[in-house]
């Protein structure tokens, strides 16, 4: 029976020949993760399963992301908590704030996720890892429990939906902007429980960062996971720093899917999702004048070393609008240290941009760079629900990193051609 | 499973981040949680829900984040079943995974209002009006979250599943 490349990673784990949607299955997990946020309930239920020892202490990663360095005392002892689980686990993959960063570009980078591999995060974001062609999917702190006493999730096959770019993308578009026009097209739930698969020549020359990006914002369509065929783009990426053994997977031609849908990318701008949801999606030429109050460049969607070396390309002798801060944050301490030696950290500072240490940041509106009432921020994250920054009077806007490096110039909502 | 309560009534896309925001999900104790349930959009929600009651949502309830904290936060609060045209899948997971029933019905989540006087029979998907008296079918439980509610939530599942067979 021909299948998708989610169906064949499935099946696989599942120790089955093959898979259809709709099947119950019980798949082995090559990888768990849990961050500062979620691990604490996650360890909590754990220990009410009663299990003794994790099913693997080489494969369980916890990463401090989310409140880290602690923000006040009570996410202090979560954090408390989730080292000393690792500490009494012996835990092999375990980061504390300096050799940690934002999980989700951490694993990836510590070639700890690999093409091929079931990958089970308490973090709606672990769909991120479907760019290296691997099947991963976020979960609940229960969930992750249960994964890390039995090695073990239950799943239900996705369908796949199918979205090819065709076309040639335009100076200053990327990743970002292919997915968001795709979320404004379905919706948030236009791929609920399903498989996103994305394909096209439009997607061929694009690099790991960008395809992370799309594969991120899978969740914000409602998808289990975002997935592409891994390619030799893929393959380079890998090679040096994979962990384990990669398994490079195709769709079957003739794999059944739940539709397909084709975007042409070739007249794409920028895209700009208005508050308060993701699919609120316009082109930057249509965005009017919207000014802002801050603008933010990180998070496990944008905060790579491409995306920095494109916002510094735009920063470079200029300087931000009185009046706005700019928070740029490097999603790892890698990342940072190589900012450095390019000088992208030195103009980000000329620029009169501060820079936050290797987290999440204002991201999730918990942790630093919180917005007050009636403030407005354009951010290269991922979502931008009513207070998700901050204040539930606040306003968030989601963007690529060239539109919030020229936006952050002009104070106001605006494209790098006005630069 | 039967259930009596009024009803919460909430539009679509309702998101983690509404149903409990980021900057009080510092702790995972679910009644300090719920003491925040649903602060911004809905404030009066956590000081005047009573035990049984039921929330009732549009298309997507739960979409965003993976945040526990949520369910928790409206479990721990009191609220006995939630009834929506749809759930989001990691919210859906985590609720069956903690005991918090979910019922999806297009026609209840359309009809029903604030305040309304609901009596929702769990196994067989019936839900009553008592104020307007009107009743509404809901999907099933598909049977393997009716085995999990079954078990007392994925934690007993495992338990008795898993580990034993392991042992
Ligand atoms: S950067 Fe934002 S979206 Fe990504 S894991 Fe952190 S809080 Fe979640």
């Amino acid at each position: 029976m021909p299948m998708t490349i989610t169906e064949k990673i499935l099946a696989r784990h599942a120790g089955l020949e093959s898979v259809a949607p709709g099947d119950l299955i019980e798949v082995k997990v090559d990888l768990a993760f849990a961050h500062d946020f979620t691990a604490p309930i996650a360890i909590q239920v754990f220990k009410d399963i009663g299990a003794p020892k994790v099913f693997d202490r080489k494969k369980v990663a916890l990463v401090a992301d989310h409140f880290v360095p602690n923000k006040d005392i009570a996410s202090a002892e979560q954090a408390k908590l989730m080292r000393e689980f690792a500490r009494e686990q012996q835990l092999e993959l375990y980061y504390e704030v300096g050799e940690a960063g934002i999980g989700h570009v951490l694993l990836p980078e510590q070639g700890l996720v690999v093409p091929g591999q079931v990958v089970i995060g308490a973090d709606s974001h672990t769909c991120a890892y479907g760019a290296l062609g691997a099947f991963s999917t976020g979960v609940g702190s229960t969930d992750m429990a249960a994964v890390m006493a039995t090695g073990e999730i239950w799943l239900r096959v996705p369908p796949t939906i199918r979205v090819e770019y065709t076309g040639t993308l335009r100076p200053h578009v990327g990743g970002k902007d292919l997915i968001l026009r795709l979320i404004g097209e379905i919706g948030v739930e236009g791929a609920l429980y399903s498989a996103l698969e994305f394909c096209g020549d439009a997607l061929r020359g694009l690099s790991m960062p960008h395809r992370f990006a799309m594969a991120n914002m899978a969740v914000e369509a409602g998808a289990k996971n975002g997935i592409m065929e891994p390619d030799e783009i893929t393959r380079a990426y890998v090679e040096g720093r994979a962990r384990w053994e990669p398994l490079f997977l195709k769709s079957d031609a003739g794999a059944k899917l739940e539709k397909t849908i084709a975007i042409d990318v070739s007249s794409l701008e920028p895209q700009i999702a208005f508050p308060p949801s993701p699919a609120n999606v316009k082109p930057v030429s249509e965005a009017g004048n919207v000014t802002l109050d801050q603008v933010f460049i990180g998070s496990c969607t944008n905060g790579w070393l491409e995306d920095l070396r494109d916002a510094a390309s735009l920063l470079k002798g200029r300087k931000k609008a009185p009046g706005l801060r700019l928070i740029i944050i490097p999603a790892t301490p890698a990342i940072l240290r190589e900012a450095m030696k390019e000088g992208i950290i030195e103009t980000f500072l000329e620029a009169g941009a501060v820079i936050g240490p290797p987290c999440c940041g204002p991201c999730l509106g918990g942790h630093m760079g919180l917005l007050a009432s009636g403030e407005r921020a354009l951010a290269t994250t991922n979502r931008n629900f009513v207070g998700r920054m901050g204040h539930p009077k606040s306003e968030v806007f989601l963007c690529n990193p060239f539109v919030a490096a020229a936006s952050a110039v002009l104070g106001r909502i605006g494209s790098p051609e006005e630069l | 499973m039967k259930y009596e309560g009024k009803v919460w009534k909430f539009g679509d896309d309702v998101d983690t981040d509404l149903i409990i925001p980021s900057r009080y999900c510092n702790v995972s104790d679910g009644a300090l949680l719920a003491k925040h349930a649903f602060a911004d959009g809905k404030p009066e929600f956590a000081s005047t829900v009573s035990p049984g009651d039921v929330i009732v949502g549009g298309r997507n309830f739960g979409c965003g984040s993976s945040r526990e904290h949520a369910p928790i936060a409206i479990k721990a609060s009191g609220v006995s079943v939630i009834i929506a045209k749809s759930f989001a899948r990691i919210f859906y997971r985590n609720a069956f995974n903690i005991g918090l029933p979910l019922l999806e019905s297009v026609d209840a989540a359309e009809e029903l209002q604030e305040g309304d006087r609901l009596s929702v029979d769990l196994i067989h998907g019936k839900i009553e009006n008592l104020t307007r008296g009107k009743s509404y079918g809901a999907r099933p439980i598909p049977p393997f979250m009716e085995r999990l509610i079954n078990a007392g939530g994925l934690v007993e599942h495992i338990r008795k599943e898993k580990l034993q067979k392991r042992a």
